[in-house]
């Protein structure tokens, strides 16, 4: 059936409420299963050996002693993950990233594996292996990585995107332009510029629960794989593609998952698990360290960004130019690419260009963090807006507004915008109680907005309703922060019953067909148009169900507020079916009812978000204090508008710990000197206030109810809201995040001295 | 290595275990006793998602022994609801959405009830430093000081 998915306006009823999500009494009562939490019987305990070097070629692994030691069941090392991509340079470089195989490239990348009966023989296993390494020259800085002097990671590797192909090789893999217009004379209309560059450095999504899994192969070529993800079918595909088994027989399940933040979008050891398991013949459990989460998961990129823009005396952008890099850690990726995409994509320009460039740096491979690579393009160009108006003496958020992209903008991107919330969201913090609250000394405020594309995707879902007229809701999104909750609402509201009577589960790869992963805040977005749609079936089935039990056409009967209602003068005595009667006759009437949805969710709604923020600076240490903090953002429709307001609140403290706190520390040997919460320090409780939120909801038109995705935008505006009140309130510009202590200090030094 | 003989109480039932002297009570919970409530998210003491009680101290079961709670009292959060009556901090975490992920929640929930032991009636600040042992990645804490406000005053109440 043609599924529509365009918004109509509507009342609801379902929808926009805050009931206690489905899956809350079991995460109070600790009976909530994460990775970690699942045995199975006769299950051996996995661990990974990591190399101590950010650069070095593997000469030879011996892992005889290892493999003799009683209770070691089995060790692999490369040679156990033969490659099965097939010229794919993608899954090649997954391959390589799970498991080293000519060369380590960076400190903490897997180069062994042991499965063994307990813990501490397998860690004595890992003591037993022993690896033959050459060291090699590293590079973890993204500017120094660039230089034609610093050592290649990989010399296959040329830059694309150059108008004329290198003749050498390269760090640089890719070389991403985007814009319009004539900058050049743009600038040369401008009375005011401002040109600055910034750096960030590189941080961590920092979800509680660690990467785990557990596998289990059978000899006839099935296996189980129980694991925390964002994307148990996408990992399906890649480790199923990576072991050479058939997708079909490799179930996945996905357990409650402890955060991911898109950390959790790629596999890691999972395919080292089913490998181990497959040798031994036996489960294998492995769970990661927060040490090798650290060191071997994927943090977000580290940034050098140069930022221009130019505007006229009254207060008209007239061009804007970035250069935008991105660590991507040892393999090719497209991060700078998403920066120079995002960076002016909140502004109405006539000339715009914007230029990425991927670099390879012997650090951890590079995974999305929310929004990924959008904060710290927003924090580059943000903090130069600011600094624009400044000088032309114009109130930022007037500057913003008179500068903000409308409905048919093109943006800097390319596409033109349909309705947008930019200029409401900005309309609302000018006109928010924060914003005109008294500072006091060594306080300041800073503002900023940010973008994000959102994203739809594949999705599968199956609605059954039962013989008693309760309706099990499966999908295929892992339910990262309280999407059961949304779904089971929409689909309430779609079928006209009670939220109660609804129960959203997030179905294993063998129940339900592919979905992509939960990420691009895409679950709500896409899983609940695919529940509507789903529940549109349904309802169809439940009509013809109901005139087949008064005998009349289906033509005349409707679906209003969960019954079938005869339509028409002559079925005034027809009382009308409810859904729970009509479920409780399916039996003779045709057999179970059910509505399915495949789609692809196209139509994602843009997002954006303004944020405004107090900082206290003390001037003799360089120490910070966040006093107030607002996020306001729009959702398009907020289905569970605390959830949104979670996400809100919960992006925004991200982003504060990234602009304040948070960076990974490399030593000159290239290691990390901070792979734990210690001293990668993220925010606690006592380091934060409130976070007052503001839902605008303007609707997305390529959703029946309007909405747009909410998960990721709230972590785009921090790092430059922060800057730009830090700047403001020690009275120098901040160029550097994270902006610690030292940091500060050493700006106002510099300030004073100069 | 030979193992330990352990007899202790764990919400008010009488456990006895072997476990390895190195083993930390947290290993022992999870591992040997089932008891899956208690998170490890770092394995340091850092983040306090295996927050249990022992003996009306709040501590992390990683930093303690298996072997040291011999005689002792350990409380975790699968003792806290009574029967299907959730404690009000269980409660007042749902209706407030104070927990996103959840895998922090045990914890958390375990650190505020000896948080109000000890002070049933906290400021907002005295909230905030009482809950500075565990991490929350996913809700920014305002909806859990938030939580925890509420409870306090339903428990004060009552």
């Amino acid at each position: 059936m043609n599924f529509d998915p365009r918004y109509s306006n509507r009342s609801f009823t379902s929808v926009g409420t805050r009931p206690i999500r489905p899956d809350g009494v079991d995460k109070v009562t600790g009976r909530a299963r994460y990775g970690a939490d699942f045995n199975m019987a006769g299950q051996l305990v996995g661990r990974v050996l990591r190399s101590p070097h950010p650069h070095a070629k593997i000469r030879k692994i011996d892992t005889a002693k290892a493999e003799k030691l009683a209770g070691v069941k089995a060790v692999i090392t490369a040679a156990d993950l033969p490659d099965l991509t097939d010229g794919d340079a993608a899954m090649y470089d997954i391959l390589d990233n799970c498991m080293a195989r000519k060369k380590a490239l960076y400190d903490g990348h897997a180069v062994a594996a042991v499965a063994a009966v307990d813990a501490r023989t397998a860690r004595q296993a890992l003591k037993l292996i022993e690896v033959d390494y050459e060291v090699l020259l590293h590079v973890t800085d993204v500017d120094e990585a660039m230089k034609h002097t610093a050592p290649l990671l990989n010399d296959a590797i040329f830059t694309e995107g150059l108008e004329e192909k290198p003749v050498k090789p390269s760090n640089v893999t890719k070389r991403t332009q985007f814009g319009h217009g004539d900058i050049h004379e743009g600038f040369g209309q401008a009375d005011f510029v401002v040109k600055r560059s910034f750096k960030t450095e590189q941080t961590h999504q920092g979800y509680i629960e660690p990467h785990a899994c557990v596998a289990s192969v059978s000899s006839d070529g099935t296996a189980d794989l129980w694991v925390c993800t964002q994307g148990h079918f996408v990992y399906r595909q890649h480790c199923a593609q990576l072991l050479g088994m058939e997708a079909s027989k490799l179930r996945v399940t996905s357990s409650e998952i402890g955060g991911g933040f898109g950390g959790k979008t790629h596999v890691w050891a999972e395919p080292v698990a089913l490998a181990l398991a497959r040798k031994a013949g036996r489960p294998v459990k492995l769970v990661m360290t927060r040490d090798e989460v650290f060191r071997a998961s994927g943090p977000t990129s580290a940034t050098s960004i140069d930022v221009r823009i130019g505007a006229r005396k009254d207060g008209t952008i007239t061009a804007a130019e970035a250069t935008l890099r991105y660590s991507c850690g040892p393999y090719a990726g497209m991060w700078a690419e998403i920066g120079a995409m995002t960076a002016f994509a909140c502004y109405r320009l006539e000339n715009v260009r914007t230029v990425g460039y991927e670099v390879l740096v012997n650090r951890p491979k590079t995974a999305a963090y929310r929004a990924p690579s959008a904060p710290m393009a927003a924090f580059a160009v943000e903090s130069a807006i600011d600094e624009l108006a400044k000088e032309i003496g114009m109130d930022p958020v007037e500057f913003r507004i008179r500068n903000a992209a409308q409905e048919g903008t093109r943006s800097s991107y390319g596409p033109v915008y349909g309705p947008i919330g930019i200029g409401p969201t900005l309309e609302a913090a000018k006109n928010h109680p924060h914003m005109k609250a008294p500072l006091g000394k060594n306080q300041g405020r800073g503002m900023a907005c940010g973008f994000w594309f959102n994203f739809g995707g594949q999705t599968c879902t199956d609605l059954n309703i039962g013989m008693d007229g309760s309706v099990s809701l499966a999908v295929g999104t892992v339910d990262v922060g309280g999407s059961r909750a949304s779904l089971s609402l929409v689909a309430a509201e779609e079928l006209g019953i009670a939220y109660e009577q609804v129960k959203a589960v997030v179905a294993d790869t063998s129940s339900l067909g592919y979905n992509d992963m939960t990420d691009g805040s895409r679950g709500t977005f896409s899983s609940s148009m695919a529940t509507i749609s789903a529940a549109r079936n349904t309802i169809k089935i439940l009509r013809e169900r109901a005139a087949q039990m008064w005998d009349i056409p289906v033509d005349d009967v409707v679906w209003e507020k969960g019954h079938a209602i005869a339509k028409g003068e002559k079925y005034g005595n027809l009382a009308a079916l409810s859904l729970k009667e009509i479920a409780a006759a399916s039996g003779k009437t045709g057999g179970p009812i059910a509505g399915h949805s495949e789609l692809v969710a196209d139509g994602a709604g843009v997002s954006f978000a303004t944020h405004i923020c107090d900082i206290e600076v003390d001037p003799e240490t360089g120490t910070t204090r966040v006093l107030r903090y607002t996020v306001v953002q729009d959702a398009g429709k907020a289905v569970h508008p605390t959830y949104v307001e979670g996400q809100y609140q919960g992006g925004a403290a991200q982003g504060i710990g990234w602009a304040l706190n948070e960076e990974y520390i490399y030593g000159k040997d290239g290691r990390l000197q901070n792979p734990g919460f210690l001293d990668y320090r993220i925010p606690v409780c006592s380091d934060l206030p409130m976070i007052d939120t503001q839902i605008l909801e303007i609707p997305n038109p390529n959703h029946p109810y309007g909405v747009r995705g909410v998960g990721e935008t709230s972590i785009v505006p921090p790092l430059a809201a922060i800057a730009n009140a830090v700047s403001n309130a020690a009275g120098v510009r901040m160029t550097h995040i994270p902006m610690s202590p030292p940091r500060i200090l050493a700006a106002i030094e510099a300030e004073r001295g100069g | 290595m030979a193992g330990v003989a352990v007899s202790t109480t764990i919400n008010g039932d009488n456990v006895e275990y072997l476990c390895q002297p190195d083993e930390t009570l947290l290993d022992v919970l999870r591992d040997r006793l089932g008891l899956t409530g208690a998170k490890e998210g770092c394995g340091t003491g850092d983040c306090g998602a295996c927050s249990i009680i022992l003996d009306d101290r709040l501590v992390c079961s990683c930093l303690v022994l298996g072997a040291e709670a011999e005689g002792r009292r350990v409380e975790t959060i699968e003792g806290m609801a009574h029967g299907d009556r959730l404690h009000p901090l269980q409660q007042k975490f749902l209706e407030h959405a104070a927990l996103q992920c959840g895998i922090c929640t045990p914890g958390f929930l375990i650190a505020a009830k000896d948080l109000l032991a000890k002070n049933p009636d906290p400021t907002e600040e005295e909230i905030r430093f009482g809950l500075a042992g565990n991490l929350c990645r996913c809700t920014g804490y305002d909806k859990i000081v938030r939580a925890v406000q509420d409870a306090a005053s339903v428990m004060k109440g009552a």
